[in-house]
This record gives structure tokens, sequence and C-alpha cells, in this order.
């Protein structure tokens, strides 16, 4: 058997504390589903914050975070892992479920109704009592440490009736929903997390305020505390705000011309 | 064709398309000043005569009257405007109206300047409606009207705003009329009672004027703490309008009285009450109006508005209910209903309150549609009084009061020519190339269903067929599968491995192609067959086209695409009618068997409208293609009407460029003999089968959707 170097995922714990502002008491309810041993679904429109509250409380509870970003194509091989072939030889390598089980690390799955339905088949009994991880092709069951936690996170926003998460899955988390924070709360996020004034964050927020009302009326999805920091960041370093928001937020909200100038037409009248 | 460059090549045009022979309309003035122009406008007019032309003489006439003066003042864009409005007054209100619109092109477009560049209605509508669909507060609609108002749901703008002198200035300017008027129902204009305020005045009417002026500086100090970069543009444009001063706003005289006005009623926490308190000392001098002022019709506010209040007290109780319901917490058996209170949260950085709610103390968040009652209220009474959190359980309530009468359609189609309750579609009008807005009168209805012979006849005939067509589909079937010899893959394939490794060791190269992959079904189709019902189809070509529909749906239950069946016919605009046989979401039963069975001949072929509805009906399905199949046996055609000839064909070829430009894919099967010279000009030359023998029709449609869609 030759040795070889493979790529393994990065299990590292977070020596940084990443900034967290909690809304609820979202901190302590996550901290016991830990201590319990539950898995949790976190519900919640894009770049509201999901992922950056895990990396927090990944670091807060001093577990590696192991984060895979879903897509159409995921399946649950390339969860568990597969067998590589090597110089004729066949070498076992495990997927980012596979190895976070094994160290115990936080695993979190974001957007998991985007991967293919075969997936749910190994995040089922990771997510009830039994807590292992059936890995078929080598016929061995991976029993998960005290400090494994799975993490799974949706957007109940798309209209979809493909992207629902079923409800054989969905009974099996302890869920918490996430929303964009609420006006004074978002400009102190964007004020801190970019470092422009309270009043240019405050007329973010009520630019974002306005594009979130044409959700379901032109717009899929209105501008993110993401977005907004985007905005504020490019603010920051000099560009002026009208065409700030346009590259940060509307251009990246929709491509349709004339909600492009509807958008255009909200933050010129703010700022 | 050349453009004509004299009036004596111009007039025999005139001539012939304002048919002067029996109008008698002299026609040598007006071929000279449409010489007159230069060759651009030249052209412009013309064309607009000819398109006219076709709708009516008289009104061609008048464009032609009054073009070549116009486009001395304006732009083009703007003038075609003008056309179109009375060509859609003509549409909806005859020929009166849209003479009315034509005699007199001053009151169309208020002109502030020459050469005036306008913002036309329809070009902005689309970035303004979403503009005020941004903006906090009730949800509004945005329409064309004759003047700058708004009853408090709808916000009006006039067809054009021409009164800065570049087109963006005139955006601009509209941008801040939707303004001010969303602030009229944002800021509680309509909370006081204007009218009998006024009332109390000798001149009553003078009184509004100036009450809408002091109001408008109200609100213009909102505006400018709401949105100040909007509130920077109006204060440019005021500096640039003529007879309107930045610091003073009486006729050009800088007015102390008013400044002073300005200034109180900037305060922020002044309300409507204020501006009526300085009604009267301003009564004395009527202010110059800046250019976004529109006008107030306090009357036609009330009346929406006393309903409004009344229904959203009844929707928001309602409302609640369910919700108590939902959460399981209604009241059992003459227990006390748990208690639901709000609270308002001010905030520094939005204008409009937060709430909270909670039953019985415990906080609940509060949905979406809920949320929007309460901030329509709060914006009719300043507040959500306590009795509107009174839930209303079922029988406490007016149903009628919240819900939309049912109109059943065959009912409204008794009272002739009554359009309440139908759906409207535009229709293409080649001869003026352009749009009839609202032309077709749509409504649509269920076949009655007929439980005959018919299905089980069919099945009998068809037996043999039907097995066939059954197991064809279900080949097609795509199901998932695992691909071999991949050089990628989620599995190792252990016979190529196996194989691979051998070859090596006998000295080959290494073959990596050691993997394999599950491929996964990606048939995704969405289906709509719609199904001429015209009275043509009498007899033969009925019954083949039943028997068609009833092997189709055979063969569909074997292959598992989405489809849906519609049946159209109409006669005349007034009466366009589709009906249902299978919805997309709909199974396959005795129902829809039924139905098929009762597929009777209706009226006509007018077709643009079904299509039209067609592809409004495969938008709301989710698939990567979609398929709209036509079956019809001849070409599109109506009944005293225009639509007979190139009308109708031109129309249902617009109808199916928008299908197409809607990401639909259009087909046609027909039974005309005489379809190829028309066909290819409507689908395109491949998009289209012609079945030349009536008793082949069952025997064709199934087959034609595989090779389709294979």
């Amino acid at each position: 058997m030759q040795d070889v170097e493979l790529i393994s995922p990065q299990l590292a714990i977070l020596d940084e504390e990443p900034y967290y502002h909690a809304v609820g008491d979202e901190v302590p309810l996550f901290e016991s589903a830990w201590r319990n041993r539950l898995p949790v679904l976190l519900k919640g429109p894009t770049g509201c914050g999901k992922t950056r509250f895990v990396e927090y409380m990944a670091w807060k509870l001093k577990r590696p975070l192991v984060t895979v970003a879903c897509h159409d194509d995921l399946t649950a091989a390339d969860l568990v892992g597969r067998y590589l072939i090597v110089g004729g030889q066949t070498v076992w390598m495990d997927g980012p479920l596979a190895a976070a089980v094994r160290a115990g690390a936080i695993c979190y799955l974001d957007e998991v109704v985007e991967a293919r339905k075969d997936t749910m088949v190994v995040i089922h009994p990771l997510a009830d009592s039994r807590r292992v991880l059936p890995i078929e092709k080598r016929g061995e069951l991976v029993h998960a440490p005290a400090g494994f936690m799975l993490v799974i996170s949706y957007n109940p926003g798309y209209q979809s009736v493909l992207k629902e998460l079923k409800q054989s899955t969905r009974q099996r988390f302890v869920a918490f929903e996430f929303d964009y924070p609420d006006a004074e709360l978002e400009a102190a996020i964007v004020s801190r997390e970019t470092g422009i004034g309270a009043d240019v964050a405050a007329k973010l927020v009520k630019f974002a305020a306005m594009t979130r009302n044409l959700k379901g009326s032109g717009l899929d999805e209105g501008a993110s505390t993401r977005l907004l920091v985007h905005a504020g960041k490019l603010i920051v370093d000099g560009v002026p705000p009208v065409a700030a928001c346009r590259a940060a937020i509307a251009q990246a909200v929709t491509d349709e011309p004339e909600m492009l100038a509807a958008v255009h037409e909200m933050s010129s009248s703010i700022f | 064709m050349l453009t004509p460059e004299t009036a004596q090549d111009i007039e025999p045009l005139l001539e012939r398309w304002l048919e002067a022979e029996f109008t008698r309309h002299p026609v040598a003035p007006l071929a000279e000043s449409i010489a007159a122009l230069p060759r651009r406008q030249r052209e412009f007019a013309l064309d607009w005569v000819k398109r006219t032309a076709t709708v009516n003489v008289h009104v061609a006439h008048m464009v032609a009257r009054h073009v070549p003066a116009m486009l001395a003042h304006m732009d083009a864009r703007t003038v075609e405007a003008w056309i179109m409005q009375a060509m859609d007054a003509c549409d909806r209100d005859g020929l009166k109206a849209a003479l009315e619109v034509l005699r007199d092109p001053q009151r169309f477009v208020r002109l502030g300047r020459e050469h005036a560049a306008g913002a036309v209605f329809d070009d902005i509508a689309g970035i303004l409606r979403s503009f005020v669909c941004g903006l906090a507060g009730r949800a509004l609609r945005l329409e064309q009207g004759d003047a700058t108002w708004t009853d408090g749901e709808t916000l009006y703008l006039p067809p054009v705003v021409a009164e800065m002198e570049s087109a963006s200035d005139n955006f601009q300017l509209a941008k801040a009329m939707v303004t001010l008027l969303w602030a009229q129902t944002r800021f509680g204009t309509f909370r006081a009672d204007v009218l009998a305020h006024c009332a109390r005045f000798p001149d009553p009417a003078r009184a509004q004027r100036v009450f809408h002026s002091l109001e408008t500086l109200r609100l213009e100090a909102c505006i400018g703490r709401e949105l100040p970069g909007l509130a920077r543009e109006m204060r440019r444009m005021k500096v640039g309008t003529p007879g309107v001063l930045p610091s003073g706003r009486a006729g050009g005289t800088p007015n102390t009285a008013w400044l002073d006005y300005a200034v109180r009623l900037a305060a922020p926490a002044s309300t409507v009450e204020d501006t009526l308190n300085l009604l009267a000392s301003a009564y004395a001098d009527e202010p110059a109006v800046p250019p976004w002022q529109g006008q107030l019709f306090p009357e036609r506010v009330a009346e929406l508005m006393a309903a409004r209040i009344e229904r959203e007290k009844m929707l928001l109780r309602v409302k609640l209910d369910t919700l108590l319901e939902e959460r399981q917490q209604a009241p059992r058996d003459g227990a006390l209903a748990p208690e639901i209170a709000l609270k308002a949260l001010e905030s520094e950085v939005m204008e409009l309150p937060r709430f909270e709610m909670t039953i019985d103390a415990a906080p609940v968040p509060i949905p979406e549609d809920i949320r929007q009652l309460l901030t329509s209220i709060q914006l009719d009474l300043g507040e959500i009084p306590p009795e509107y959190l009174q839930p209303a359980g079922p029988g406490e309530y007016d149903p009628s009061l919240i819900q939309p009468e049912q109109k059943d359609p065959d009912e409204v189609w008794k009272g002739t020519y009554h359009e309440e309750g139908a759906m409207f579609f535009p229709e293409w009008d080649y001869g003026r190339q352009h749009y009839r807005k609202n032309w077709c009168v749509v409504r649509e209805k269920d076949v009655a269903a007929v439980d005959d012979e018919f299905v089980a006849g069919v099945l009998r005939r068809y037996a043999g067929h039907a097995r066939q067509l059954r197991r064809t589909f279900e080949a097609m079937r795509d199901a998932d599968r695992r691909d071999k010899r991949q050089t990628e893959g989620d599995d190792v394939d252990f016979d190529a491995l196996v194989e691979s490794i051998a070859e090596h060791h006998a000295g080959q190269e290494w073959n990596d192609r050691v993997l394999s992959r599950l491929h996964r079904s990606e048939r995704d189709i969405a289906a709509l067959f719609l199904i001429d019902m015209s009275g043509s189809t009498q007899g033969w070509i009925n019954e083949a086209e039943r028997a068609a529909l009833i092997l189709l749906c055979e063969a569909f239950e074997a292959l598992g695409d989405r489809y849906a069946i519609y049946g159209f016919s109409g006669m005349t605009r007034k009466k366009c009618e589709i009906f249902r046989i299978k919805r997309f979401d709909e199974p396959y039963d005795e129902t829809v068997r039924g139905r098929i069975s009762g597929v009777r001949p209706q009226d006509y072929t007018r077709m643009g409208f079904a299509i039209r509805h067609a592809t409004e009906l495969l938008l709301e399905v989710e698939a990567k293609t979609r398929l709209l199949i036509t079956l019809s046996d001849g070409k599109p055609d109506d009944y005293h009407d225009n639509y007979r000839g190139k009308y109708g064909i031109e129309d249902t070829r617009r109808a199916l460029l928008e299908a197409t430009r809607a990401g639909i894919r259009p087909f046609c099967i027909t039974l005309d003999q005489e379809a190829r010279d028309y066909l290819p000009h409507l689908y395109g030359a491949a998009r289209y089968t012609v079945v030349d023998d009536v008793a082949r029709l069952p025997y064709k449609v199934a087959d034609i959707y595989r090779r389709l869609t294979v």
C-alpha cells in the first residue's frame, strides 16, 4: 500500500471570536441543544446571520466547525466519503460529514434542501437518538462522540415546491427562526462590521427595508444584512453611497433592468 | 417605400388613407403642413396618419391636423403617447371620447417649456410602481389618470409629465409627484375632515387650494426627513421652475408669511391639524404651486376610506380568530378568549412603528398579512383601537364585507356586455402597430362533464393503439440509472477497475475510466393542450379531437409529464371563453373523462386571447420545458369583426411571440389543408404539423408529442 497525502477537511478550532450580536435567546438555546445532543435546524432568509451564528457557537463551545455549502449535485457520497483509485489500489477518503463525526465537530450543512434527496439517508440516522453514520461502502457504522453536532439551514422563503424540507426530516431538529434584525440593531451591526457612521448605517437599513417591501412583487428576496455590510465597506473606502448601493445591493438582488432602475431610484432618494 | 417629399406626393396618400372622397375633409392644407416638416418628422407624421386611419378616418384626420404643430413643441415620444391615449379612448368609450382627446392637445400635455421631452406614463410606470411599493405603508397602486391625485389607495399620474425640459428631469418630477401623493397617505393628510373645515370659508374651493399648498409644505418637510436625496432633487427643480421661487411662493415676490408657515410646518411633530390651524391666516393669499403638487379630492378619499376602515376592522378581527385557531388557542365552550395585546414600538431608524403582539402576555410573531392590515389601519386612524383586537369567529361578521362576491361566468354573460368578474387581455392591432388594451373580455368555465359511452367506446375502438402508446410512452420515462466507466463518479466500477488493472499488468496504458455515476431523471416537462372548440369542428372533427384527447391522456398517465387541457372559443371580443377540461393539478379521473366527452363545438376561432391565457397558466407551473400545443382546424377567425384575415393572424402571431419570449415552446397540430400558407408565418417552419386525414388524428396526436419531447 502506497502512502498518499489526502485532502482532509479543516478541523481546527477557531481562535478568534467571530462578531455575532444575539437577537434573542438563541445562544443559550443552542448550548442547551448541544449539551443534550440534539441536532439544530436554522431557518431564515439569505444573509441574515445564520452562518455567522454557527461560527460564533463553534467558537463558544470550542468545537471544530465543518461547513458544507450544499448544491444540487451534492450526493450522499460527497458527504460520507468515497474510494479513490491510486495506482491500482483503492483508497478510502472520508467526506466532510464523516470527518466531522469522527472528530466530534459541529457539521453545518448550509442550504440543505439544495442537496440531492439521497443525502437524507445519511442525515436521518445522525439526527435522531441513534447518532450514527452508516458508511455503507465500508460496512462501517461510526458512532458520533458527545461533542458532535449536526446543524442544517434552510430558507423557507423560496417558493419552489421542490425546495421544501420534508416533515420526516424537519421533525428531527430543534428549529431556530432567523430574520433580519430589527432596524436599530441592524444599523448597529452594519456600523460595527464596517466602521461607517450611525447615520449612514441607518440610511442603509432604511434602504434595505424598502427593497424588502418588494419581496414577492418583483424581487425574490430583499437586500440582506450581508449586502448592507458590503455596501458599507465600499462607502468607508470612499465610494459614493448611491454608487455603492447600486453595485453592492441593487445589482446583487436583481438583473431585471426595470427593477434595477426602481431600486436605484430608492437609493438615490435616501442618500 | 421612399418618403414622399412634396405636398403633391403626399396629397394622394392622404386622400386614400383619409377617404377624402367620402369624408370631404380637405387634404391639401394637411399635405402642405406635413411636407414642410423635416424628413424624420414627416415620416413619423405619415406613419401615424396611416396607422390611425385603420382605426377611424376622423381620428386620422385630427392626427394629420395637429401632429405637425405638436412636433414643433415636443418630442416624438410625447406626441406618440398623445395619439395612443386617443386610440385607447376610442377603444374604451368610442369615437367621441377619442376626438375629445385629439381636439385639445394642450390639455393632454401641460407644457411648461418649449421642446419638452416628456416622461410618458407607460414608460415610467414600471419603475415608479416598484418605487412606490418600496415606500413604507399601505400597498398602493399606480395608474394613469387625468390629473395627479390619489384616492388613498391608488395614485394617479397624468399620461405625460412634461413640465421640465429634459426627459430625466421630467422623470424626477413624476417621482416627486408620486412621493408627495404617497406622503399624503403616509403622513395622515386625510385623517382630518378637510371638506368640513373648508366649508366654513366664504370660498370653500379656494380654502381647499390653500390647504393643499400648506399641506404640501408640511409633506415636503416630511419627505426631506425620510428621503433626503429626493428632497435635494426637488429643491433643485424648484429653483429651475419659473414662477416658483425657492424662498417665496407667491407669484415671484418672496412672501414672508408663507416662509413662516413653511418653518412652522417643518417641525417633525406637526400634523394635518397644524396645517388646518394655519388655514385661516393663510387664506388671504393664494401661493404659486410647485410642479409636483397635483389635485386634492377629499370627497373621493373619504368615500373609500369609510369603506376601508369598516372592511379592515372586520378583516383584522377575522384574521386574529384564524390565528388563534392555528395556534390552537381558540376559546372552547364559552371559555374566555385569550387576551391579545399590541404594543407599537417607535423606532428612530424606521419611520413607521413596529408592532409587537402578545397573546395572554406571551409574545407571538405577527404574520405578514396581519402586519400589513395593522399598518393600513394605523395610517387611517393613527392607532389600533382596542376593539379591533377582539377576534371574530364565523357567524359574527358579514362575509360579503371581506370576500369579493364570486360571480358565475354564465350569469354575468346574460347581462349582456357586462364585464364584471372577467379577465382582460390585450390584443395586437397590426394596422396601428400597437396593442388594444384590455380588449378581450375572457372568462374561464368548466366544460360540463357528460357521462356517456364515448370514452369506453374510444378505448374499445383504439384498444390496440392505446396499448402500444402506453408501451412507447413508458419507454420514454426517464429513469434513474447508473452510468458506468466514467472518469468521475461517486462509486468504483469494479468491472472496469479489474479490466483496467489487468490491461495495465499486460503493459497497456492505465485506463482511468473506472468510476460509476448515478444519472438522475431530468425530464421536467409541462405541456398545455389548447383545443379548438369553434363551430367549424362540428361533427367528425369534434369526435376525432375528443378521441385524440382520450388516447393522449392514457399515454400521459404512462409517461408522467405534467399536462393540462383547455378548450377555447370566442364570439367577438366581448365573449372570449376558455373551457377547463383538465387543469395541471387535476388527476385524470372520471370527471376529466366526462369533460372530454362533453367537449362541444361553440362559436368562432379567436385565438390570441387563448394563447395569452395559456401562457399565463404555463408560467405558473414549475418546469424546465414548457410546451403549448394547439390543436386546431383552421385559421384564426371571428364573427362580424375585423378578426378574420390578416388582423387575426397577426394577433395570433404576436401572442405566440409573447409566449416564446416567456420561454414557452409553442407547437400547432392542424387539420387545415391550407395551413401551409399561414402556419409557417405563425409558428415558424418546423413548429407545426398538418394532419391530412381527420380519422388519423387520434393516432397522430400522442405520437407527435412523443417526437416533440424525445
